[in-house]
């Protein structure tokens, strides 16, 4: 099983050493073709808008989101903006995919960014995680489908609905593999 | 919870990588820059090309042109500050920049130190032209690392020379027996636990971009392929003859640098270049790489 993570711009390189710290082997995606050999993607940080302008070239958003409707997918930061909806900036183009709004760079500048530890619930047990949050976007309002699954204080940073997850933080900045390998688990199940 | 924390600064440099880092002067550039796709853009009076030829002292640029910028554009905003200049820093902190460059391009305050940069929560790239340079940077908590290149000549000779020094240099410390080492930061004049570091990860500890002289997508595509892994495109984008469209390619030419049917395409019918100037050509006074201890 390989899983693909978006290689437009961003931390893609941090997910894959993630992935093969788990023992799967990780597929940069940058051509449509590549989604044939994936059985999962990862949207990971980076800048949404500079992923907007680039999915038409070798690349097509129609082809993500086409895989997407029938495969898990995994979305970090700019990921999470990208699953979402709710932001009507023509600038981005987001896959609509999950049932929340999201507020681009909601806590400011990069001075107002920081780490925190998170109340985490996989599989029904809870636990902290380190949270690292970047320019972090913020859920705005949640859909009745989405389950939340992690907690800043009360506010939801992580959430699930169906095959997608998504996490306003970075699990793969952290050096803690729980979260992708939650992930990899419902690929294989 | 913990703001500015280091781990959060060198977050930032890994969320860049695979980009495009832009000049901009005004509030029209820095739209076309996001709307090419750039990852951030770098908010300055005059570029690199320019500032060469006005001469004079080169300062941090006016806070209100760079907020303006802030307020134009979604991504990162940069702004430079003088080697040195802690004071400049502190402004550009305070008015809420995203990551500051301690740059040679401008004049510098300091002839002997750098900023203590652990001391921000804003942070720092830094230029280096070899291993040493770089790792005294990052001593002082530099969360990006960039090659000097020679900014504003649109000449890339520089940026792969500060690029292979820099990577050669790791290669040979990865060989060295751990004995070896504490000679090997002697001579280098860099901190010995982060020489170790390096020896043992065969990286820097922080993402390494390159800069200086980038002007067509064949350089962005040479720098990603020499190892860098994000690029700075100062003077080259606005100072050629059609700026929207150079921008778009050297974008797709960094996220598609190992595809030369991507860069075929997207060189094929730029208009003008920048004219640029030979960096040899350049007498020792104009040489901006020479900046930094």
């Amino acid at each position: 099983m390989k899983i693909g993570i978006l290689g437009i711009q961003g931390a893609y390189h941090k997910h894959a050493e993630m992935l093969r710290s788990l023992g799967v082997e990780p597929l940069i995606i940058r051509y449509n073709a590549q989604l044939e050999e994936i059985s999962a993607l990862i949207i990971p940080g980076g800048e949404s808008t500079a992923f907007s302008m680039q999915l038409s070239f070798r690349l097509d958003f129609e082809k993500v989101r086409d895989f997407a409707l029938s495969h898990p997918v995994f979305g970090t930061c700019a990921g999470m903006i990208m699953l979402g909806k709710g932001d009507n900036d023509p600038r981005v183009r987001q896959l609509k995919l999950m049932d929340f709004t999201v507020l681009r760079n909601a806590y400011g500048a990069q001075t107002e960014s920081f780490t925190a530890e998170l109340d985490l619930t996989l599989n029904g047990e809870k636990s902290a995680f380190h949270g690292v949050f970047i320019r972090a976007p913020r859920i705005d309002s949640l859909g009745e489908k989405v389950k939340v699954l992690a907690r800043h204080g009360t506010e939801p940073v992580m959430a699930e609905q169906g095959h997608f997850l998504a996490a306003s933080f970075h699990p793969e900045l952290s050096g803690d593999g729980r979260i992708h390998r939650y992930f990899i688990e419902r690929i294989t199940t | 919870m913990e703001k500015g924390s280091y781990e959060v600064k060198v977050g930032l440099a890994e969320m860049l990588k695979g980009g495009v880092i832009m000049d901009v002067t005004n509030v029209e550039q820095a739209k076309i820059a996001e709307d090419s796709g750039a990852a951030a853009v770098m908010a300055l009076e005059r570029i690199p090309a320019d500032i060469r030829q006005y001469g004079g002292i080169a300062r941090m640029s006016d806070p209100e042109m760079i907020l303006k910028i802030k307020e134009a554009v979604s991504i990162p905003v940069m702004a430079k500050c003088r080697i040195g200049h802690f004071a400049e820093a502190q402004i550009l902190e305070e008015l809420g920049i995203d990551f500051i460059d301690e740059s040679e391009v401008l004049t510098p305050a300091d002839e002997e130190n750098h900023i203590w940069k652990h001391d921000f929560k804003a942070p720092f790239v830094c230029g280096c032209r070899d291993l040493g340079e770089a790792l005294r940077r990052i001593g002082e908590g530099a969360a990006m690392i960039r090659t000097k290149g020679e900014a504003g000549t649109g000449d890339i000779v520089e940026a792969v020379r500060h690029m292979r020094q820099v990577n050669r240099e790791i290669r040979k410390l990865q060989m060295m027996d751990k004995e070896e080492l504490m000679a090997e930061a002697k001579r280098l004049g860099a901190p010995f636990e982060i020489v170790q570091i390096v020896a043992q990860k065969g990286k820097l500890p922080v993402p390494n971009f390159a800069a200086g002289g980038v002007a067509t997508p064949a350089d962005a595509s040479l720098m990603m392929q020499l190892g860098a892994e994000a690029v700075f495109v100062g003077s080259g984008i606005f100072k050629s003859d059609d700026p929207q469209e150079r921008a778009n390619a050297i974008v797709k030419a960094v996220t598609y640098y190992k595809d030369p049917a991507v860069l075929l395409e997207v060189s094929r019918g730029l208009k003008e270049a920048m004219v640029g100037i030979a960096a040899k050509s350049l007498p020792e006074a104009e040489q901006l790489a020479k900046r930094g201890w």
